[in-house]
């Protein structure tokens, strides 16, 4: 009996099944998971309105994706929902490895001081869904949701996209500028455009559970590679909120999946991993390693985000984020476009920027499914030996991968980012991702860099700020200016000697950066960040 | 073509006999398996010496191309 009771959203009969046309909507965006959510905010928060199509009237069942990086959070951050995340999840910086009945090392993420938001929290995605959907509710006039209405087909021409609508009381088709598909790893509008996924499916599966008990496990990960209670394969346990437990068991390549999610086949091995505690099984899955993603992720007027446009294999918390990042990369460009300050090349630039993105993800998660499932006699030897070694050579823990935590994904060297001449240090390069840091405000009340960051471009100046292009939102660190650097760790981690300038994206990645750059050069950086090929 | 900057001139000096020896004598007694296993573990200690992409992409190059011919066994 899952613990978690999802709220049923109501069908609210659409005008379109009345014979009115209904609006024209400049987005539709096909499913309501975390990131078809996340880009419904972050597109009204930018004013450009959206309906998001779902079949289902609930969250989504069971934990799913459950481990939340820094980076996403600073997105929720600027979505609006950082706060009610971190303050129901479980934040955790400690993981533990084990071969067989040994622990072999410990490692502490170790998070630097100065941050807002933590390395990682764990929140089961019923409640990620639940709490995006409440923020969604903030912009009734930019944000339809509707429940109930599956996604049977989509198609485009020249002039708009559209999706094929059934529903309870009738089927109907939807017109949109755009049609984002967040529709999942089995993207029906993925689907219907006759696209495939490259790449690479591993035979592994995995048996995933959610576990009520009642235990004193710490926050903490915990990896096994061939535990002694789950025979020759590896386990992972991972603390949730409300005593709800994360184990993910793997099963050998010949398992038959519907017999392994029997309860009479799962008890057991949960029994030989809990011991005697008493437990309840609240949600049991299973799912296949893949490693694959569409070539493309922008066709015309149809763009496909998170799981519809890549796949990873899980332990390296890639999926759900992934997509969160996508649609942090791709909302302020489609924004740009429909209110036309933007040309339909910047859409290319999600492109290419996000492809990169997943790539990196798949690498990493490659590289960790053949760490735990070795292919060969040798591959194996190779993996218990690094372990082996690890327990007493500390450079052998390195070698160990039992899935390469997200992090945030560099867009150094793409063609938004306008090349480097300065001779500026540290890694806040053009394309980075900013980095947090404590400010004071005009005020005086403390806060975070991040914080002031995003929706719009900014000019972020040390000391004074000549001028900004129209567009552009100044900020002032220092003197009389918009922020303090109470610590001086804004200064360290930008290298903000008075006259430096930064222009960041409305994602919160760096265009360029300069020091006492002209108005000039502001205004070409700008122009290239915004996709002008001419810049 | 850049110059190799894998040692594959004699770099043993005078120690080569006792060396080899020493490397055979470290397998005394051992299953194959346990002797595969240790060599796993060397070849990792040495890797981490090394610690020159360069020199280990030449020497795993090197390694390939002087044994037999891949059968594609599975």
């Amino acid at each position: 009996m899952p613990r978690y009771r999802s709220p049923v959203f109501p069908f609210v009969r659409p005008p379109e099944l009345d014979g009115r046309a209904g609006r024209r909507w400049p987005v539709a965006i096909v499913g309501a998971g975390p990131v078809g959510l996340a880009a419904a905010i972050d597109l009204a928060l930018a004013g450009i309105a959206s309906v998001v199509i779902d079949e289902s009237n609930v969250v989504s069942t069971g934990s799913r994706a459950i481990c939340w990086s820094k980076r996403t959070l600073e997105i929720f951050d600027r979505l609006g929902v950082g706060d009610r995340m971190v303050a129901k999840g479980v934040t955790w910086k400690v993981g533990r490895l084990f071969h067989r009945d040994r622990e072999v090392y410990a490692f502490d993420l170790l998070p630097e001081p100065g941050h807002k938001r933590p390395a990682f929290i764990n929140l089961q995605q019923y409640y990620v869904e639940e709490y995006l959907i409440d923020r969604a509710r903030d912009f009734p006039d930019l944000i339809e949701l509707r429940f109930m209405s599956r996604v049977t087909g989509a198609g485009q021409d020249p002039d708009r996209a559209w999706v094929d609508v059934e529903t309870p009381e009738g089927k109907y088709r939807l017109a949109a500028d755009y049609v984002i598909a967040c529709d999942g790893v089995r993207s029906t509008v993925r689907r219907s455009l006759g696209l495939d996924f490259i790449g690479r499916a591993f035979e592994e599966r995995f048996l995933i559970t959610d576990v009520e008990m009642a235990a004193e496990f710490p926050s903490e990960r915990w990896f096994w590679f061939e535990p002694p209670f789950h025979d020759g394969q590896s386990a992972l346990l991972h603390k949730q909120p409300d005593n709800i437990y994360r184990i993910d068991l793997q099963l050998g390549p010949g398992a038959d999946p519907e017999e392994e999610r029997r309860p009479e086949r799962v008890i057991p091995r949960i029994r030989a991993m809990v011991g005697e505690r008493p437990f309840e099984i609240d949600w049991i899955s299973v799912y296949s390693f893949q490693c694959r993603r569409l070539a493309r992720f922008v066709h015309d007027r149809v763009i496909f985000a998170g799981d519809s446009a890549h796949i990873v294999s899980p332990f390296g918390a890639r999926g759900g984020n992934g997509g969160i990042h996508d649609v942090d990369n791709l909302c302020w460009k489609l924004a740009a476009v429909l209110k036309g300050e933007g040309p339909s090349a910047l859409l290319e630039t999600y492109n290419t920027e996000r492809v990169h993105g997943a790539d990196e993800n798949i690498l990493n998660s490659a590289r960790a499914t053949s760490f735990m499932t070795p292919k060969s006699r040798m591959e194996r030897l190779f993996r218990d030996e690094v372990l082996a070694l690890a327990s007493t050579h500390p450079f052998a823990r390195q070698l160990v991968n039992s899935g390469r935590l997200s992090r945030p994904c560099s867009l150094a060297g793409f063609s938004l980012g306008t090349a480097e001449t300065s001779d500026l240090s540290g890694t806040m390069v053009p394309g980075a991702p900013c980095l947090d840091a404590p400010v004071r405000g005009a005020n005086g009340e403390d806060g975070w860099l991040l914080d002031h960051l995003g929706g719009s471009f900014i000019a972020l100046g040390f000391g004074a700020l000549a001028s900004t292009p129209p567009g552009v939102r100044g900020l002032t660190v220092g003197g009389s200016g918009d922020l303090q650097d109470p610590q001086g760790l804004l200064a360290a981690r930008y290298d903000g000697a008075p006259g430096v300038v930064y222009l960041i994206r409305p994602d919160q990645h760096i265009a360029a950066r300069f020091r006492e750059p002209t108005a000039a050069e502001i205004s070409r950086a700008l122009a290239r960040a915004q996709g002008s090929s001419n810049a | 073509m850049t110059d190799p900057t894998l040692t594959t001139t004699w770099n043993l000096g005078t120690d080569g006999d006792d060396l080899y020896a020493r490397l055979m004598a470290a397998h005394e007694g051992l299953s194959d398996d346990e002797s595969a296993r240790l060599n796993v573990r060397l070849v990792l200690l040495l890797v981490n010496h090394i610690g020159d992409r360069v020199v280990l992409e030449e020497a795993i190059a090197a390694a390939r191309r002087c044994g037999p011919e891949p059968t594609n066994a599975t």
